[in-house]
């Protein structure tokens, strides 16, 4: 029998790190996910589990310590946020070319300027070019149910790279929710043991980790990476499977939300989904065709399977949560625009930046996407990058 | 925990940084990788680690790598939180019954890697405990890169950012002293060498350092014949002077307390040390005596503080 709780989204992966315990966590606090940190020690604290804590002097340090951790052999977990992300850029690449499994839970949050401490996926979205998958969740039950199913994808032979589990700082990080947890007995057979083919501390064979390598064999590397990434998108569908046995709970690459048959279209990632889908159910109910396409895996990006996904719709407004400043939009924006394109797709599309530092999306902001969508379909537009709720 | 030592024996003892490598000859870092890593008992397993610098580039160049032990490099800035992750690895794979007790972790990098760049992520790592040595290759400058200053380059030292000019005498500043700032930590070994006849400083230090339970600094001079401008089979004469002149005093740190491993019988003056090094060549012009004697000042300065914390 599932267990029926109540969690905000930290103490849901929190929970998930204590059913998997993994053998390393180097952390360092910064908000909005201090909390998972402070958990962990907790639960160490009291013998619930036996992870060895690295508590790091900072960020950097938290991924370097992480990549050596993840290198000789331990599964390693880390978590950060916003600047701490930022401090660990150089050594986040570091880790996804050494081709370690680390599993980071990333709780969203702006970037700094001006300082801001809430919700924002600029920090991850800054990351989508650094070789790690990134696995996106609404609401806090599907955070837990990514966190289970992280070292599954990333320790795969076919994938070796590590992974960001992430969620929306505060919207559901600290917001309490309902929760199903699934029992011990079911989560350790699933996540199983790591037994790495090559580490540090092999006694039977030593291993060198971090070569310098000239050009004759850079590229060859980082086209093995891509590979690896490719890999992973079969990999996490086969993952979901094996978890819907246990969960009963079904995940794809992302959610299709009432989109078969509809004619207007909302991408976004995140908790603003959920806020989405009470508006298409009220658009619904007076007859309006709208659906969403929920972003749940970013990297690998499944551009095929979207654009086939949203092959029908006449109008589609892409929305970041994040701003890129290429004067065209944001990062989710640029990638479905360009699969759209490759995929000749016909329906009109625009990309609206919403929500950053925090702000909020009520469902009367969707409700007007989607009337602004239905006039898009119908008479085409030019102004196809705006903000969406900016004050006058 | 501490044998005796013997030359023999150690030149006997089996090369884990094996050669083929493409250090330059005559190059300190190289000498003092390869005797720090001697002084891991045979039989017992290791874990190198290293910062971004020529001893990385040099030596482990994809395909081939010079280490007979595992080894990892991850950037510059980060050797000591890099090692501190695969020591915590262990403890964690032991505890399951993964592993037995046969690992020592130790890792190098330059000066530019630990007084500077990466001076935070050392200090994380020694004031957390980690069982680990770092080691220091201590040649006063940036090297890999092409010799830029450090906070390790000895004053008026002319270096591609303090070039010696018409109105400039190199380096302006005092070198940082990084032994001290390690024994702050309490740390239960630091120790600071360099290559003295037959390296018995050297190995005996390096051995306490990697057989001493807990966190370990050595702070090794590890002269570069390119950035320093000698002719490179001086190096020993050099290093020498050093501890002659008592530019680079030998003194080890252990649980707190300071002792000297050398004292000359006669302090000899600082130029013995400058004369022979094209970096300082500018201070032997006619006029440039006063910065001489301003660089005995502080060499004097230093020694006499170091007696004092050794209670001499």
């Amino acid at each position: 029998m599932a267990i029926k709780e109540r969690m905000s989204g930290n103490e849901a992966v929190a929970y998930a790190m204590k059913q998997v315990n993994p053998d390393v966590m180097p952390a360092f606090p910064i908000t909005p996910s201090t909390e998972l940190p402070q958990f962990v020690a907790n639960y160490i604290a009291n013998g619930e589990m036996d992870t060895e804590f690295i508590p790091v002097e900072s960020e950097h340090s938290a991924m370097s310590a992480a990549i050596g951790a993840s290198a000789a052999g331990a599964r390693t977990m880390t978590a950060t946020s916003s600047a701490g992300l930022a401090l660990m850029w150089e050594v986040i690449y570091v880790a996804a070319s050494t081709r370690v499994p680390i599993a980071m839970a990333v709780v969203n949050r702006a970037l700094t300027g001006p300082l801001n401490i809430n919700c924002e996926h600029s920090d991850s979205m800054g990351a989508r070019d650094s070789g790690w998958l990134q696995i996106y969740a609404e609401n806090n039950q599907e955070v837990y149910d990514n966190f289970l199913q992280a070292y599954r994808i990333a320790e795969h032979k076919d994938v070796m790279l590590p992974i960001m589990i992430c969620q929306d700082g505060f919207i559901t990080s600290h917001a309490v929710e309902n929760i199903e947890l699934i029992e011990d007995e079911k989560v350790k057979p699933f996540v199983g043991e790591y037994n790495p083919e090559h580490y540090l501390l092999n006694p039977n064979e030593p291993m060198a980790v971090g070569a310098y390598a000239v050009s004759n064999y850079c590229m060859e590397a980082k086209k093995a990476h891509a590979e690896a990434m490719k890999n992973a998108k079969q990999v996490i569908l086969d993952v979901a499977k094996e978890f819907q046995e246990i969960s009963g709970r079904e995940y794809g690459l992302f959610e299709a939300y009432r989109l078969d048959d509809a004619d207007y279209a909302i991408v976004a990632i995140g908790s603003a989904c959920g806020t989405a889908k009470d508006a298409i159910d009220a658009l619904r109910a007076q007859g309006v065709k709208a659906g969403l396409l929920k972003v749940r895996v970013f990297r690998p990006f499944p551009a095929e399977e979207m654009v086939a996904a949203l092959k029908n719709c006449k109008a589609i407004a892409i929305m970041d949560r994040c701003e890129s400043y290429s004067s065209q939009g944001g990062p989710l924006g640029a990638e479905l625009m360009a699969a759209l394109y490759r995929g000749k797709a016909t329906a009109e599309v625009i990309n609206i930046v919403y929500g950053l530092s925090g702000r909020d999306i009520r469902v009367e902001d969707v409700e007007q996407i989607f009337e602004d969508l239905a006039d898009i379909a119908e008479h085409g537009t030019d102004d196809t990058y705006w903000y969406l709720g900016l004050r006058e | 925990m501490e044998n005796q030592f013997n030359f023999k024996e150690m030149q006997e003892r089996a090369d884990r940084l094996a050669p083929g490598h493409r250090m330059c000859a005559g190059c300190g870092g190289t000498i003092a990788a390869r005797n720090v890593l001697k002084a891991i008992h045979p039989g017992d397993r290791a874990v190198v680690g290293n910062a971004t610098g020529y001893l990385e580039v040099s030596t482990f160049i994809y395909p081939y790598t010079a280490y007979e032990d595992s080894y990892i490099h991850t950037a510059f800035e980060n050797a000591g939180a890099t090692m501190s992750g695969v020591e915590t690895a262990f403890h964690a794979l032991k505890k399951k019954g993964k592993l037995d007790d046969t690992y020592k972790f130790i890792t190098f990098g330059g000066d530019g890697g630990t007084y500077d760049i990466g001076l935070q992520s050392l200090s994380g790592a020694m004031e957390r405990g980690h069982d680990m040595v770092y080691v220091c290759y201590d040649n006063g400058a940036y090297m890999n890169t092409g010799i830029q200053r450090s906070s390790a380059t000895p004053m008026y030292a002319d270096t591609t950012t303090t070039p010696a000019g018409k109105v400039s005498n190199g380096k302006p500043q005092y070198r940082k002293d990084l032994a001290a700032i390690m024994a702050a930590h309490n740390i239960p070994y630091v120790a600071q060498t360099t290559f003295i006849g037959n390296m018995k400083d050297l190995y005996t230090k390096s051995e306490k350092a990697i057989y001493t339970p807990g966190p370990a600094f050595l702070n090794v001079m590890a002269p570069c014949p390119r950035g320093w401008r000698y002719n490179a089979p001086e190096i020993i004469e050099i290093c020498k002077m050093a501890v002659e002149t008592c530019y680079w005093p030998m003194f080890e740190i252990v649980e707190g307390k300071w002792i000297l491993s050398y004292e000359p019988k006669k302090k000899l003056p600082i130029e013995e040390f400058l004369k022979s090094q094209g970096r300082f060549k500018h201070l032997f012009k006619p006029g440039n005596e006063e910065l001489i004697v301003q660089y005995q000042a502080e060499v004097d300065r230093r020694w006499e503080d170091l007696l004092k914390k050794c209670n001499m």
